[in-house]
């Protein structure tokens, strides 16, 4: 008897608990679908950028013009784009001295003693929209993932903040916002290039050194870009196939 | 901030400026650490019958309860939204180690600690609830699941499940402690972390901290209870430790030898930070402290003959400087990997709190908060007395005993 | 049977916990786990529009011709017509929308202009870069540059 009581208490328990089940589930599959945003379609574009290290005069107006847009914090641990200056002597190529004040925020003080004896580049860096991304493989949540158009973007209301999307990016383009402790980092302007306009680092630079592209538009001027230009991406040997293709990219560059 | 800029040399990507992951994220597989180490040393008694460490089998397993319930207390602390913590649970993302985290943890402290405590305990549990009355006899019996059941046969059967499931918490524990160290290792952007070997290193660093701390912790008990030490249970304890000692120092020997000969592109940076940001904690702590001095100890132990105090006293100071050179290699691993640059070009610096969320303080209520469980955990289930009716040994043994060794 | 699971009556009831427990995550899943997670990949799709969503504060560039064409027609011809208006203007999403409501100061010269054409050792050669005080001994560049054309006059 006590078999009997007890599988019969198992078996109503199992059906008290399918039956509400079985109804949410029901109901979620009848939901409507979430919209997509009008005139854009996802799927007809992947983007990418191209930097031509050649043209960049190291003015600071895509970082200034970021952290406008994009409402980064103002301090100098927090950047969604960077510049980043190289002095790489000569005679000794494996041992550039780089600085990056406030990420370039303000420009760059003058190199007093300019010598003949090195090169002297700015290197442009934000995030990489990387088609393999450490970053988002490590996300324990599913709160950074790359969206169907190849940008990496962070799910803001699903960020616990635990930090290992940062420590797992090899180019040091995340950071924790100090206000909302999530992480954030550069979304390739995703809520400006949805509306056909340009990233906001594009817009302001001067030279055309920083240029948005859209790999799948056969018209984007990228093709003949890449096709033309000796091109590099960093750190090549993470094989996170970066989507910020250096025109000009000297070995020394970190 | 602004010290924090000072404190740079060299250069560092902007971001890097601010360390991610703090002492609290050192404290972590310190805690879990600790806890795979005591099970594995429980485990050493049940599942391969070492008979000589079954006084400290109980102690063993409520140490490492006392600890895996305050594992999760500094994780919590660091997250960013730790209310959001649960959805690790509900939509975890697969190709994320931290993500097992939450699976992992739950299936070693339900399956594999509290039942196993359980089943060890349940005679004792029903005796209790039996003499007792009012809360504490309700207490007693919710504990037992209302089961007044401790007759011979199903004592039996409880053996046999709970050795069962010992021999299911052994790779249990290695997955425990051991995805910690996949955690690091597999993150490919920093060259420190890096390794196939961190999983095993951090695994055998971990039996090396739990098997001292159980060690620590039954001598403190029994100097606490005025009862003399059982020496040939210390004695082979401090045996393992050595043993597992010996394993430890081994592969992080290796790990060492093959960074220094193979010397990739990252070798200078991090051999600069060791010899000057890092000398304190990893050459003087860690490794001479930390490992050479009770290494050579516990050797001194294993070829020559001392008397009961020698031993005991050495016992005593070579797990204390054991538990401070791992939280030392914990800590080299943790924060050493964020003080360099991934340019490989400079170094940023740790300026860890004092009263703050993720400060000293709170570091060391994280690491007493466990000792002050374990002396609740034994004031409700001794593990040296086993209870009314019991054996006479007054040292703890299996809730079992009684059906396994004849009634004196 | 019955004889089989005497004494594991205890045992049946740890389990029953389990299967209990089990069953409640089960049911709170099916709450927790936000609409369309999945769909796209493992993450949200409404995470999607959210970054849709912020206004830009930087206008689209063909937007200042509407009214500006003037200073559009006098940048032909001259080496600035590749730098767009915000590079010097800044945001000007607002002041497109109304432009009465919100018209943007006008850049300092002294600080903008050698914010690109200050001599740095990093610029390439090329570019137009030079050391102000022996350029123009302490003289505002618009003494003799016009911002929109800076070329001097007649070339």
């Amino acid at each position: 008897m006590d078999i009997d009581r007890r599988q019969f208490i198992l078996l109503a328990g199992k059906a008290l608990v399918l039956t509400p089940a079985a109804a949410v589930v029901l109901a979620r599959l009848a939901a409507g679908q979430a919209a997509e945003a009008p005139g854009y379609e996802m799927a007809r574009h992947w983007w990418a950028m191209a930097i031509d290290i050649e043209k960049c005069i190291g003015c600071g107006n895509c970082v200034r013009a970021c952290k406008a847009e994009n409402d980064v914090p103002r301090e100098p641990a927090y950047f969604r784009t960077w510049v980043e200056r190289y002095h790489v002597p000569v005679d000794d190529p494996e041992h550039p001295l780089v600085d990056s004040p406030d990420g370039g925020f303000d420009g760059f003080p003058a190199r007093r003693t300019a010598d003949g004896q090195a090169k002297d580049f700015f290197v442009p860096k934000l995030c990489n929209h990387c088609a393999q991304s450490p970053c988002v493989q490590v996300c324990p949540v599913g709160a950074t993932f790359d969206s169907p158009d190849g940008v990496v973007l962070v799910d803001k209301t699903r960020c616990l903040g635990c930090r290992y999307c940062v420590q797992a990016c090899p180019y040091g383009c995340r950071f924790i916002d100090p206000r909302t402790r999530v992480v954030d980092k550069c979304t390739l302007c995703y809520h400006r290039i949805t509306r056909g306009e340009t990233t906001a680092c594009c817009e302001t630079c001067p030279t055309g050194a920083r240029r948005l592209g859209d790999l799948k538009d056969p018209r984007d001027p990228i093709h003949d870009w890449l096709r033309t230009n000796m091109v590099q991406v960093l750190k090549p040997q993470m094989a996170t196939h970066a989507k910020v293709y250096y025109a000009n990219l000297d070995g020394a560059v970190r | 901030m602004e010290s924090l800029l000072r404190g740079v040399v060299g250069f560092i990507y902007p971001n890097e400026l601010e360390l991610q992951w703090s002492v609290l994220i050192v404290l972590y597989p310190f805690l879990t650490g600790l806890v795979a180490g005591a099970f594995i040393l429980a485990s050493l008694e049940r599942v391969f019958n070492v008979e000589a460490v079954r006084p400290t089998y109980r102690l063993a397993l409520l140490t490492a309860l006392a600890f895996l319930l305050v594992a999760p207390l500094p994780l919590q602390l660091h997250l960013g939204h730790p209310e959001r913590s649960l959805e690790m649970y509900f939509t975890p993302h697969r190709s994320s180690a931290m993500a097992m985290f939450g699976f992992v943890y739950l299936w070693y402290l339900m399956v594999v600690l509290v039942v196993e405590i359980w089943l060890d305990y349940r005679r004792d549990i029903v005796l209790q609830a039996r003499a007792s009355t009012g809360a504490r006899r309700f207490l007693y019996r919710a504990m037992a699941l209302w089961s007044d059941n401790i007759s011979p046969r199903a004592l039996a059967i409880d053996a046999k499940v709970g050795r069962f499931v010992t021999v299911l918490g052994i790779p249990s524990a290695f997955l425990l402690h051991g995805y910690v160290g996949f955690i690091f290792g597999s993150v490919k952007a920093n060259p420190w972390w890096s390794t196939p070997l961190m999983p095993v290193v951090f695994l055998f660093s971990a039996i090396v901290s739990g098997i001292a701390l159980v060690m620590l912790i039954y001598m403190a008990g029994c100097g606490l209870r005025g009862r003399p030490v059982d020496m040939p249970c210390v004695d082979t304890i401090a045996r393992y430790l050595f043993y597992a000692f010996l394993i430890d120092f081994s592969l992080e020997m290796l790990d060492l030898i093959h960074r220094v000969y193979e010397a990739d592109e990252s070798f200078k940076t991090l051999d600069f930070m060791v010899h000057t940001k890092l000398f304190a904690s990893q050459i003087v702590l860690q490794i001479f402290v930390g490992t050479l001095v009770p290494l050579g100890l516990l050797a001194l132990i294993q070829l020559t003959r001392l008397t009961e105090l020698a031993r005991r006293t050495i016992y005593v100071l070579a797990g204390c400087l054991t538990m401070l050179g791992i939280l030392a290699m914990r800590w080299n691993v943790v924060i050493g990997g964020q003080l360099f640059s991934k340019s490989f070009l400079g170094y940023t610096t740790y300026k860890m709190g004092f009263a703050t969320r993720e400060g000293l303080l709170m570091a060391l209520a994280v690491m007493v908060l466990p000792l002050l469980i374990l002396w609740g955990l034994v004031r409700l289930l001794p593990p040296w007395d086993a209870g009314a009716g019991a054996d006479d040994t007054g040292n703890g043994g299996h809730g079992a005993a009684a059906t396994r060794r004849p009634p004196s | 049977m019955v004889r089989r699971f005497r004494d594991t009556g205890h045992l049946l009831r740890l389990a029953g916990l389990f299967a209990l427990g089990g069953g409640l995550f089960a049911i709170a899943s099916l709450f927790m786990v936000p609409d369309g997670f999945g769909r796209y990949g493992h993450y949200r799709p409404g995470a999607l529009a959210d970054n849709r969503a912020p206004a830009p504060r930087y206008a689209d560039t063909a937007s200042c011709a509407g009214c500006h064409d003037d200073i559009v027609a006098a940048r032909q011809g001259s080496r600035h017509v590749q730098v767009r208006c915000q590079a010097c203007h800044g945001p000007l999403a607002a002041h497109a929308a109304d432009p009465a409501a919100d018209t943007p100061a006008r850049p300092d010269a002294a600080t903008l202009c050698l914010n690109c054409h200050r001599q740095l050792a990093a610029r390439p050669a090329a570019f137009p870069q030079i050391e102000p005080v022996d350029h123009a001994g302490g003289e505002s560049c618009l003494s003799c540059h016009n911002p929109h054309h800076p070329e001097p006059e007649g070339s």
